[in-house]
């Protein structure tokens, strides 16, 4: 595949980031969640952001319309913010919505259009049944020829397993592992939806039945937990619970500003040194469905771009919005050859301390997926980490200078990779 | 020539009803489109004509579905019911999403990828609202 090396008009640094905390909350709106997270942003400044300075808005916001009645979110939330009568716009994009918010950004201040932008992303999702949101996540399939057969979102994904087990022998177990390490991380997340271990949410359900007098279970690790379908449940085989991202409502926030001013907000910015975006057929129509073309594109336009290689990148947050999207994922980055995940997830490469750290956030699984907010998230995990801002989870005898994320939207038709740089 | 009519999803639909699996191909390139497009995505010309496909092919991925979309509840589906979906590589090289029928859905392990396959056209709704749906059922 031939990719085109871009260069950007000049350079881009985030400032300042915000994420609210990502569970369920009925007592909030997409609107008081992103406020949330633009005060996290406003005091993670260091010299402090006059909101009155802030030129645009790009907000990522996918299913609105289902959960809450409401397209056009942005200029809605820019008026909360105090932004009227400047641009606010939209980037609906599945769950790559604020990834390419920021990427939409990082082009507005590269052009020289700008040199202060918010860019973000909210998702307000709990409103609905699990059924509902099926259905509204479903929109992002395609219509005509995945839906009509039966395609759910998880389904979509599910498939994609079945044909890596096939390919590469990857078992159910290697798709837990996935989920076991993920909801490690999480733990050490106060943000994070699911902030606990696998273990521990085991050891609460044993510890439950013993006080109510009921049966105890028998499970000895998570691992049998896992493989207990009482404890996890097949949502689409082999996609059970434990391997699909949850229902979150959430928003995020970066402050983005031109390099040449990045300075006059802080010593330590992060340089957005790589942006690349793709696109890809629905599932049915890829020449090989172990791997998302939209994604190996918008990386090796980032890596490009970022005068970089996979080997050189320190640690990513990688789209887990099911277990098998990280296996697939982390491939498509280039950290892993094709089927290569299995034995990196065996080895535990990916953990928090090892070679190659994958989403120390908890990632989409344990942190949460508000869909329209996660790119956003994902940066200002890396933000966090190359900053040695990230607390309990700080990934461990590394000083992070070169990061990626890897946000892809619905079932892979849409993908953005960003690579970041601490100088 | 198979049929006159224009390459899209409504006439792909009406072909369905009348039982047959259709495709377009490019008169330039060969290449075949399942579902049919207008324009080729090979070379990007817009010369096509129907051609019918046998409706042979096998499994290359499924899943089985217990948490379903709501039409599929409605069907009577559900987490003690679940549904296989999948998707099909056709004996003339395009693959397809369709409904997979007759097969064990509680019993996944027991799918195989690469399993024979043959079309089924399955009628759902009634009046201004009938359907068919493409399905694939074991050989
Ligand atoms: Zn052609």
């Amino acid at each position: 595949m031939y990719v085109k090396k871009r260069r950007l008009g000049r350079g881009v640094a985030i400032v300042g980031a915000g994420v609210s905390k990502f569970g369920s909350f009925s007592d909030k709106t997409s609107r008081d969640l992103f406020i949330e997270a633009f005060n996290e942003l406003k005091q993670s400044v260091d010299r402090g952001i006059d909101p009155k300075d802030i030129e645009a808005l790009y907000l990522g916001n996918h299913i609105g319309e289902y959960c809450e009645g409401q397209s056009l979110m942005a200029p809605i939330i820019a008026g909360y913010l105090g932004m009227i009568p400047k641009p606010a716009t939209r980037v609906e994009n599945a769950c790559v919505s604020s990834g390419v918010a920021l990427r939409e950004g990082i082009i507005a201040i590269a052009s020289g259009l700008y040199d202060i932008v918010l860019v973000g992303g909210v998702e307000k999702m709990t409103t609905l049944s699990t059924e509902g949101v099926t259905d509204a996540l479903g929109s992002a399939l395609d219509a005509l020829y995945e839906t009509p057969a039966g395609f759910t979102f998880p389904g979509i994904y599910a498939a994609m397993a079945t044909t890596y087990m096939d390919k590469y022998g990857a078992k159910e177990e290697h798709f837990m592992k996935v989920a076991i390490k993920n909801h490690n991380n999480g733990a050490l997340n106060p943000k994070a939806q699911f902030n606990t271990t696998i273990k521990d949410i085991m050891n609460g359900r044993i510890a439950k039945a013993k006080q109510k007098g009921q049966p105890i279970p028998t499970w000895v690790d998570e691992m049998e937990f896992l493989k207990d379908p009482k404890a996890n449940p097949v949502v689409a085989w082999p996609m059970k619970l434990f391997d699909c991202s949850p229902i979150t409502d959430g928003a995020s926030c970066l402050l983005l500003v031109a390099e040449e001013v990045a300075k006059s907000f802080t010593d330590t910015p992060v340089y957005v040194i790589g942006t690349g975006q793709g696109s890809d057929y629905p599932l049915y129509e890829r020449e090989d469905m172990t791997t998302i073309l939209a994604a190996k594109f918008a990386a090796q336009e980032a890596y490009a771009m970022a005068g970089v290689k996979p080997e050189d990148i320190q640690i990513a947050e990688v789209h887990d919005c099911f277990t098998i999207a990280e296996l697939v994922g982390i491939e498509d980055i280039g950290f892993f050859s094709p089927g290569g995940a299995i034995k990196a997830i065996e080895e535990g490469l990916t953990a928090r301390d090892g070679a190659k750290p994958i989403n120390t956030s908890g990632g989409l699984k344990s942190k949460g997926h508000p869909v329209g907010a996660t790119g956003t998230a994902q940066a200002a995990e890396i933000w966090l980490q190359m900053r040695g801002q990230a607390g309990a989870r700080q990934v461990p005898d590394k000083d992070i200078s070169l990061a990626l994320t890897h946000n892809v939207g619905g079932s892979g038709p849409t993908c953005a990779i960003h690579i970041y740089e601490r100088r | 020539m198979v049929s006159q009519k224009e390459f899209t999803d409504a006439a792909f639909n009406q072909l369905l009803g009348e039982g047959k699996l259709m495709a377009s191909r490019c008169k330039k390139c060969g290449a075949l489109h399942l579902p049919p497009k207008p324009i080729c995505v090979n070379c990007q010309e817009g010369d096509m004509e129907w051609t019918i496909l046998k409706g042979k092919g096998k499994l290359a991925a499924f899943t089985t579905i217990a948490v379903g979309l709501p039409r599929m509840i409605q069907e009577g589906y559900g987490r003690d019911n679940p549904y296989c979906s999948g998707i099909v590589e056709l004996e003339e090289g395009p693959r397809i999403s369709a409904r997979i029928l007759d097969v064990d859905a509680r019993n996944p392990q027991k799918l195989k990828v690469g399993m024979p396959l043959v079309v089924d056209f399955l009628e759902r709704g009634e009046g201004e609202n009938k359907r068919t749906l493409l399905a694939f059922k074991p050989v």
